[in-house]
Parts: C-alpha cells; structure tokens; sequence
C-alpha cells in the first residue's frame, strides 16, 4: 500500500513535469500554425526547420557560446581550483566568496551589471559580449564542481610522482589532472547546460541581429512561435534522453566494480 | 616556497577576470543606483522603491515568490525522501528524470503551459468534458506561482535529495529501536538532519522566483508586473539605467540577506547542489 502511495506521488510529480514537453512534442507534429487548434498530423516541420536560416543560426549561436564558454571555463576554473586550493584561510575565503556571487546573485542582476561595464568600456554588443557573459557565469559552476574532488585529493601521490623524477607539470598532468576529472567533466558539463539554458543574461548582454535560441523565443512569443521551434526543442530533447541513457550505463557499471574492491 | 607561488599563479586568468566581470561590474550597479543622470549623488533611486507602483511590484513579487517556495518545499520533501529510499544507482536514475526536463528550453516549457491552462485550454477542455466549470487560469497570480513552481521544482529536490541521501540509515533504526516511532523519528532525526539541504533549496527557489521577469511576462499577461519586470523594462524600455540600478539595489539587499542564512546554516557547502 506504501509503495504504490510512493510510485503514484513520483508518478504524478512526473507527468507535473513532463505535461509542457509532451505538449510541446505533440506541437511539433501540429498542421495548424496555432497553439490553439489541431489541424491534423504532420512532420512538414521537421523538414522546413533546417531551411529556416534565422533559427538554424541562432542554433549554431547557443551551440557555438556554449560549447566555447564551457571550454575556456573549464580551464580557467580548474587552473583557479588548484591556485585557490593552497591558499591561506582568509584569501580562500575571499576567492570562493567572489565565486559564489554570479551562483547566488539574481541573473537579472547579474545581467545588468555586464550590461553597464560593457557600455562603460564601449565594447560592441553581439556575439563576443555573450560569449564574455557567459563565461563570466559558468566559471563559479566549474569551480564548485572541481573543488570537491580537490579536497580529497591525497597530496602524497603528487610528492610520490615528483620523487619519482617526475617534473612538476608532468606530474600534474599524469598524476593529478587524471584524478580531478570526474569534477572536470561534470563541472563541464554543468557549464555547458547553463549556457544551453540561459536566457536573462543574454537578453541583457546581446546586441541587435545577434539571437541565441532563448532570446529568439522570447522575441517570438508575442507574434507567435514558429512550428519550427517546437520541431528543433523536440529533436534537442530526444537528442539529450538518448545520450543520458548512454551515459548513465557506464557509470552504474563502475560503481558495482568499486564495490567488489 | 616557490612550487606553492607558481601554483598560486595559476589562478591568474581567474583572479583578472573575476575582478573585471564580477566585482567591478556589481559596483557599476551601486554606481548607477546611487547617482542621477549628472552624476551627483542621490538616494532617490533606492527610495523610489516606496512609489505606490514600485512597492506594489516588490510586495506581489516577495509574496508570490513565497507562495511558491512554500509549494515547492512540500512537493518537494516526500518526493526527496522516496528517491533517497531508493539504492544508489537506481535512485541517480529517477534523481536524472527529474533534470531532464530542464534541458528543455524553459521559455518554452513555461510556453506550453500556456496552451494547458488557456481558457480554451487543453486542461479547460478536460474539466468542461467531465461536466465541471472552466476555470479562468492564464494570466492570474495563480498561473504566476504555478509556472514559478514548475520551473524551480527541480532546485528544491536536488538539494533535499542530496542531504537526505545522506543521513545513516543506521539513525533511523536506532531511533525506531529506542522507541521513537515514525512520526517522531522524522521529526526528531530526519528533518534535523536535512536543515542544510533544506536552507540550501529555499533559497535556490526563492531567489530566482523572486526576480524573475520571463514567467511573470509568459503567464501573467501583461497586466501583472513583479519587481523583475519593473527592472527590466527600465533597461529595455525606458532606458531609465539610474532607477533601474536603484531598484536592483533594493532586490539585492533581499539576495545579501538569503546568502548570509544559507552560510550560516551551511558552512560545509552539503547541502549545495552540485
């Protein structure tokens, strides 16, 4: 009795969470250009979503930011992982305070703020500015994920690979970077999403003619969403749950070998 | 110790860019909030949070925001302790079901619901189909503190999960071997031992429900304005960037003081999401 309570509280909490996507999937079959009406089954907006150049280029612009903003990020904060890691007490502190802020601020704030510093230095508003704020955001991700790995990092296979000839960087790069890369990836992966997601940031930070997918929505929703869109969030969604079930096969093996350890 | 200096130069890229794109731009805010178009100093922007319009704004935004940090702690606490029961690998699975959604573009995931709770709506529809009355959903409060519920569900759980998951099961069955029984167990064992979790997802839900603007402008019809709104359309609209910066200034004080609980009640970093 307990259990089926259980399975009906997640059941229902599920399809809370999945009623938008189902409908927005059911959508993108939609003949009719309304939200409104169904006007019969069709995939026609699968094919004319690749010949529409306005979306496909704010595809390649989100997939661009985001992928270049996770990568500078990632090394950047990782590199900031190991400095701020041997730090004293108190600029450690003060580091892993400046950090926090873009994690806990409001991101309309966090929006504005790069909106005034951009139009103090006279940098133009476009794809630079964006790819600026997004990496300004996505380094505290990467940071926080990297820093847990780090503590438990043993500082003895460090010294051991060092007695053993090895010089510094080659020790890093054999010894230690292998074994943060469990944080690596996930803080990667971390940033990567927020990129992918964002939209208050970009809105305020990009400049006329430049859209991400989020900011050509937002532009969208009072003329009307492009059936399109809904075909391109449906094969984006798809596209992810195939690569999380991939994902989640290896990590769950591993772990049933840890345990025979 | 010279290997410890060259390490502490490795952050340099960090340090630069954190004071360029962080700091300096936060006090551009307090810069703008605290000066007129001329330049001279004035507290007029922040102040102008008690025009009727402004503190109406705030006190819709601080009371829906609430309302659904409220919703999503009760939602949210079950569903986090029947994961948490779950063994580890199959728990990682249904935890992933519940980021999914996520991935989708949340404008339109918050969109679709439009079309859900419409007048004409796909839910209308069902209610008029089983002989109840339409409700008139979109464009209320209502469908604010829904979509706002909806969208940060996700940041609640995360934390409780993580926190809940956890605790020693061992506890529970002392405590249950010591007398205690289910009722008192949760209460004395299991929800203490959650506080971290618990700070952390307030104030992840809190926050962002606070200042949102995209969901208030998605559901709430243009008629319904939050602080967020007001804010944005003095950047976007009025190009008033002095009273917009005011305001903000206002909002980040509620932000200051949500950070100073979470980092009291969480020191260790537990209760964090990632």
């Amino acid at each position: 009795m307990n259990k089926i309570l259980r399975r009906l509280y997640m059941a229902l909490i599920v399809i809370f969470m999945y009623a938008p996507i189902g409908t927005l999937i059911v959508l993108s079959f939609n003949a009719s250009k309304s939200r409104a009406k169904w006007g019969g089954f069709t995939t026609k907006w699968y094919v004319s979503l690749f010949k529409n150049d306005a979306i496909m280029e704010a595809l390649w612009n989100t997939l661009a930011i985001a992928g270049i903003a996770a990568v500078v990020s990632t090394i950047v904060g990782t590199l900031a992982c190991i400095a701020i890691n041997n730090m004293k007490k108190k600029p450690r502190m003060l580091w892993m305070g400046v950090t926090n802020i873009p994690m806990l601020n409001a991101d309309i704030v966090t929006g504005i703020s790069l909106m005034l510093l951009f139009i103090a230095l006279g940098i133009k508003f476009g794809f630079m500015s964006i790819l600026v704020a997004h990496i300004t955001f996505d380094i505290p991700y990467v940071i926080l994920s990297v820093m847990p790995r780090m503590k438990t990092l043993n500082p003895s296979t460090y010294e051991a690979a060092l007695d053993l000839g090895a010089s510094p960087v080659n020790a890093y790069f054999k010894v230690v970077v292998p074994d943060l890369m469990p944080g690596i990836v996930s803080g990667f992966l971390m940033a990567f999403t927020m990129s992918i997601d964002d939209f208050v940031i970009t809105h305020f930070t990009k400049g006329a003619g430049v859209d991400t997918l989020s900011t050509k929505i937002y532009s969208e929703v009072k003329k009307g969403i492009k059936p399109e869109m809904y075909a391109l969030s449906t094969l984006i969604f798809i596209t992810i749950l195939v690569l999380l079930i991939l994902v989640n096969r290896t990590p769950a093996d591993e772990k049933i070998k840890d345990k025979a350890k | 110790m010279l290997r410890n200096k060259n390490k502490l130069m490795l952050g340099i890229p960090y340090y630069v860019w954190s004071v360029i794109f962080i700091v300096i731009p936060l006090f551009m805010v307090f810069y703008y909030g605290l000066t007129d178009k001329t330049g001279a100093f004035t507290f007029e922007n922040v102040s102008a949070i008690a025009t009727y319009e402004h503190s109406k704004a705030l006190w819709l935004a601080v009371k829906l925001s609430i309302i659904s940090t409220i919703i999503c702690f009760f939602l949210a606490y079950p569903l986090a302790m029947i994961l948490a029961k779950y063994a580890k690998g199959k728990s990682s699975v249904l935890v992933m079901l519940f980021i999914l959604p996520m991935w989708m573009n949340f404008l339109l995931r918050t969109m679709a619901w439009q079309t859900l709770l419409e007048n004409n709506g796909v839910i209308n529809t069902m209610l008029s189909f089983i002989g109840l009355p339409r409700m008139t959903m979109i464009n209320t409060p209502g469908a604010i503190v829904f979509g706002m519920v909806y969208n940060f569900l996700p940041f609640m759980v995360l934390p409780l999960y993580n926190s809940l998951e956890k605790i020693d099961p061992n506890m529970i069955n002392a405590a249950r071997d010591l007398g205690a029984n289910a009722f008192i167990t949760f209460f004395k064992v299991t929800l203490p031992l959650s506080v971290p979790g618990i700070i952390s997802g307030i104030t992840m839900v809190f926050v962002p429900a606070l200042t949102t603007f995209v969901i208030s402008t998605l559901l709430g019809g243009s008629k319904i304005l939050l602080i967020g709104n007001v804010i944005e359309q003095e950047f976007s609209q009025t190009n008033n960037w002095h009273l917009g910066s005011g305001l903000s200034i206002v909002l980040m004080i509620f932000i200051i003081i949500s950070m100073v609980i979470q980092s009291i009640a969480d020191k260790d970093g537990e209760g964090s999401v990632l």
